[in-house]
C-alpha cells in the first residue's frame, strides 16, 4: 500500500530540491566565509583576529552578552511566571507585548532608544544635565541588546509552564515549601531545559545583533565597536581578509550555539524516551 | 481535629461558585463532598486547604479545632492534600517525593537525614511501595502514584487530610481497593478527612457523613444511611441513584397517563412521582391499584440480581427495575415480554426541580407541602 504523497519520483525530487537549496543558500555562504578568511593563509588570519581593535570588539561583544543573559534570564522567568500562574486583567495584552521586539525592525528599536535617551531626547536631556551618557557608549548597546533579546526566554517558558500547570507547585505549598525553595526545588527542575534553550537563543542574538546596535553605538573603534559592527567597518576599509576573519569568528560562535542547541534537543528526546 | 466553616462564599468574576456555606466537621470524621461538576465541591475543599480564598465577609471564618485559620497561608495550615491527578514531582524519585515536606521544614524543626530516611521508608511501607522508592513517578501505575501522593501528604502527620477526587482517574478495581485502604488508614491514624467525589457510590461507601452539593449550595448533610433513606429533596434523591419517573394527571386519587393508571393519595392536578429501580416490581397481571403495562426491552443479569429495562408509550424514558434471579425465571422474562409494573413504594417532591431553592422535608406524610412516600401492599 502506498500512502498519499509517497510517490518515489516526488520524494526523490523533493529531497534533491531540499539538498540543493540548503547547499546553495545555507552551506555555501558559510564555507565562503571561512574560505575568504583563510584566503591569504593562516598567518594573516591570526594577525587580523589578534588585532588590537578586533580584540576590543570581541571583548565588548562578550561583555554585552554576559550582561544581557542574566538580565533576560531573570526577566523571562518572572514574566513567564506572572503570565502562567496568575490571572489578571490585561494578561493577554501583556503576552502580546512580549513579542514587540520580534515584531519591529531592530533599526527602529535603535532609533527609538536614540530618540528617548540621546542628548536631545526626552529622557536624554535630563541625563545629559546629570552628566550621564547612555547613547554612543556601552550602556546604550546593552539596553538595545536586552530589548531585542528579551522575548527569547519568556517565549520558551510560557508554553511549557502553561502545559505543566501549577499543580506541582500547589502540592509543594501544601507541604510547606516557601518562595525560593519552591522555585528552586519544584519549578526550576521542570523548566531547566527550556530555560537553557532560551539562554542559548538569547546568546546567539546578543552576539550577532547588528541593526539596533549600529544606531546607538556610534562605532568608535576600540570603544563602542562590537564584533558585527567591526566586520562592516573592516569591509568598508577594503580589508576583506580582516572582515572575513571577524565574520568567521561570529560564524564559529553561531555554529557552537547550534551544536549546543542540537545537543540539548537530543538529550531532551532521549529523556522522553527513557521515561 | 474538628473543622468549622462559617459563612464561606466565593465568586469567580461574576459567577457565584459558593453561596454562603456553614459546615461543622467533627474530629476524626471522614466526610464526603458529593455533587455534580460545577456544584462547588472542589472550590469548598480548596478553600478549606487555603489554596483558594473565600470572599471577604465579616462573618467568614475557618476554624481548625480552636485555631482560626481564616487568614493563615496554606503552607502554615498543616494540612495534607491529595490531588486528583496526583501532582507528584516528576523529576524526583518516589522517596524524594515523600520526603519533600520534611526536607523543606525550617532548619531547626527539620529532622536529621537519618530520621527523614526512616520516616519515609515507614510511610512507603504503609502504602506498600517501599520496593519502588527509587523509581520516578512516570514509571508507576496510576494506583501506585496515588498511594505515593497519599504517603507524601501524610509525611508531616497532618491532622486534616483533604482529597480532591482521589480515585477519579483510576479503574474500578483499583478504586475499590484504594477506598477500603483509605478507610482503614483513616481509622488507624485518626485524622479528619474531607474528600471530594462525583461518584455517589464512593461517597456512600466511604463517608461517615456525606455533604451533597449542587449549584454552590449544600443540599443535605447526613449519614449515608439517612441520606439514602430520607433524601431531603428531589435533587438529592435523583443524584443518589437511578430514578424512574411517572408523570400524569391525578383525578380523585388516580393518576392516569395514557393507558397507565395508579391509585395514590395526591391532590388533583398534574403530578409526578419517582421510584427507585428496586421499588418497581414486575408481574404478569395488573393489581387493583396499579395498571402499568410495559414491554421488556432488555434483561441484564448483574451479580445477585437481574436488571431489566421497561418501555411503554406512557413513559418519557424507559424504566429500570431490579429483580431477583428467581422472580425473573418465574416470569420467564425475555426481550419483548409483556408485563405489568407494580410500584412497591414511590416518592413525591412537590414543586422541587433539581435546582429548587427551598429544601423539602422528606418522609413527612402529614404535612401537605412535604414530600410524600407510600408503601403499597402489592406483591408478585
Amino acid at each position: 500500500m502506498q500512502r498519499i504523497g509517497d510517490a518515489p519520483w516526488l520524494r526523490r525530487s523533493l529531497i534533491a530540491l531540499a539538498v540543493t537549496l540548503s547547499a546553495l543558500f545555507l552551506l555555501l555562504p558559510l564555507l565562503a566565509i571561512f574560505a575568504q578568511a583563510l584566503a591569504e593563509g593562516v598567518g594573516p588570519f591570526i594577525a587580523n583576529v589578534t588585532d588590537h581593535f578586533t580584540l576590543a570588539a570581541i571583548g565588548l561583544t562578550l561583555f554585552i552578552t554576559l550582561l544581557t543573559i542574566p538580565v533576560n534570564l531573570v526577566f523571562g522567568v518572572m514574566l513567564a511566571w506572572l503570565v502562567t500562574r496568575f490571572a489578571f486583567p490585561g494578561r493577554r495584552l501583556l503576552q502580546t507585548l512580549i513579542d514587540i521586539p520580534f515584531a519591529i525592525s531592530p533599526v527602529v528599536a535603535g532609533l527609538v532608544y536614540l530618540l528617548l535617551y540621546g542628548r536631545n531626547g526626552w529622557v536624554g536631556g535630563w541625563l545629559d544635565a546629570h552628566d550621564i551618557q547612555l547613547m554612543f557608549a556601552w550602556p546604550g548597546i546593552l539596553m538595545v541588546t536586552i530589548f531585542v533579546t528579551c522575548p527569547f526566554v519568556a517565549r520558551e517558558l510560557i508554553p511549557l509552564m502553561q502545559a505543566q500547570g501549577s499543580r506541582e507547585e500547589e502540592a509543594a505549598v501544601t507541604l510547606g515549601a516557601r518562595g525560593f525553595t519552591l522555585f528552586r526545588r519544584v519549578t526550576l527542575p521542570n523548566i531547566r531545559w527550556a530555560l537553557l534553550y532560551g539562554v542559548i537563543l538569547t546568546n546567539a542574538r546578543a552576539v550577532g545583533e547588528f541593526g539596533a546596535v549600529s544606531v546607538v553605538s556610534g562605532a568608535i573603534r576600540g570603544e563602542t565597536n562590537t564584533l558585527p559592527l567591526h566586520v562592516e567597518l573592516l569591509y568598508q576599509d577594503y580589508n576583506t581578509v580582516g572582515a572575513f576573519a571577524s565574520a568567521a569568528l561570529l560564524a564559529l560562535i553561531a555554529l557552537l550555539t547550534l551544536a549546543a542547541k542540537a545537543t540539548l534537543e537530543w538529550r531532551a528526546t532521549r529523556r522522553e524516551a527513557l521515561t | 481535629m474538628s473543622i468549622r466553616l462559617d459563612h464561606i462564599q466565593k465568586h469567580f468574576g461574576r459567577s457565584q461558585a459558593l453561596s454562603p456555606i456553614d459546615l461543622d466537621i467533627n474530629s476524626g470524621e471522614l466526610i464526603g463532598l458529593l455533587g455534580p461538576s460545577g456544584s462547588g465541591k472542589t472550590t469548598l475543599l480548596r478553600i478549606i486547604a487555603g489554596l483558594e480564598t473565600p470572599d471577604d465577609h465579616p462573618d467568614c471564618r475557618i476554624l481548625f479545632g480552636e485555631r482560626d485559620v481564616t487568614h493563615v497561608h496554606v503552607r502554615d495550615r498543616r494540612i495534607g492534600f491529595v490531588f486528583q491527578h496526583y501532582a507528584l514531582f516528576r523529576h524526583m524519585s518516589v522517596f524524594d517525593n515523600v520526603a519533600f515536606g520534611l526536607t523543606v521544614l525550617p532548619r531547626r524543626e527539620r529532622p536529621s537525614s537519618g530520621e527523614i530516611r526512616s520516616r519515609v521508608m515507614q510511610l512507603l511501607e504503609m502504602v506498600q511501595l517501599s520496593h519502588l522508592a527509587e523509581r520516578f513517578p512516570a514509571q508507576l501505575s496510576g494506583g501506585q502514584q496515588q498511594r505515593v501522593s497519599l504517603a507524601r501528604a501524610l509525611a508531616l502527620k497532618p491532622e486534616v487530610l483533604l482529597l480532591d477526587e482521589p480515585f477519579g482517574a483510576l479503574d474500578a478495581k483499583v478504586r475499590q481497593e484504594l477506598r477500603r485502604w483509605l478507610r482503614h488508614l483513616h481509622d488507624e491514624l485518626g485524622f479528619t478527612s474531607v474528600f471530594v467525589t462525583h461518584d455517589q457510590e464512593e461517597a456512600l461507601e466511604l463517608s461517615d457523613r456525606v455533604v451533597v452539593m449542587s449549584n454552590g449550595r449544600i443540599e443535605q448533610i447526613d449519614t449515608p444511611e439517612t441520606l439514602y433513606r430520607q433524601p431531603r429533596n428531589r435533587f438529592v434523591f435523583e443524584f443518589l441513584g437511578d430514578v424512574n419517573h411517572l408523570e400524569g394527571e391525578v383525578r380523585g386519587g388516580v393518576l392516569t397517563c395514557g393507558e397507565a393508571r395508579l391509585t395514590l393519595d395526591l391532590d388533583d392536578g398534574p403530578q409526578e412521582i419517582l421510584l427507585r429501580p428496586h421499588e418497581v416490581q414486575v408481574a404478569a397481571a395488573p393489581s387493583a391499584d396499579a395498571h402499568l403495562p410495559a414491554v421488556v426491552t432488555a434483561v441484564v443479569p448483574v451479580g445477585a440480581e437481574v436488571r431489566i429495562e421497561l418501555n411503554a408509550d406512557w413513559m418519557d424514558e424507559p424504566w429500570m427495575a431490579t429483580l431477583s434471579h428467581g422472580d425473573a425465571e418465574r416470569l420467564a422474562l425475555g426481550r419483548g415480554s409483556r408485563v405489568y409494573a407494580l410500584p412497591r413504594r414511590w416518592h413525591h417532591y412537590p414543586d422541587s426541580r433539581p435546582d429548587s431553592q427551598q429544601p423539602d422535608v422528606s418522609g413527612d406524610r402529614s404535612a401537605k407541602s412535604g414530600a410524600k412516600r407510600r408503601e403499597s401492599g402489592a406483591t408478585v
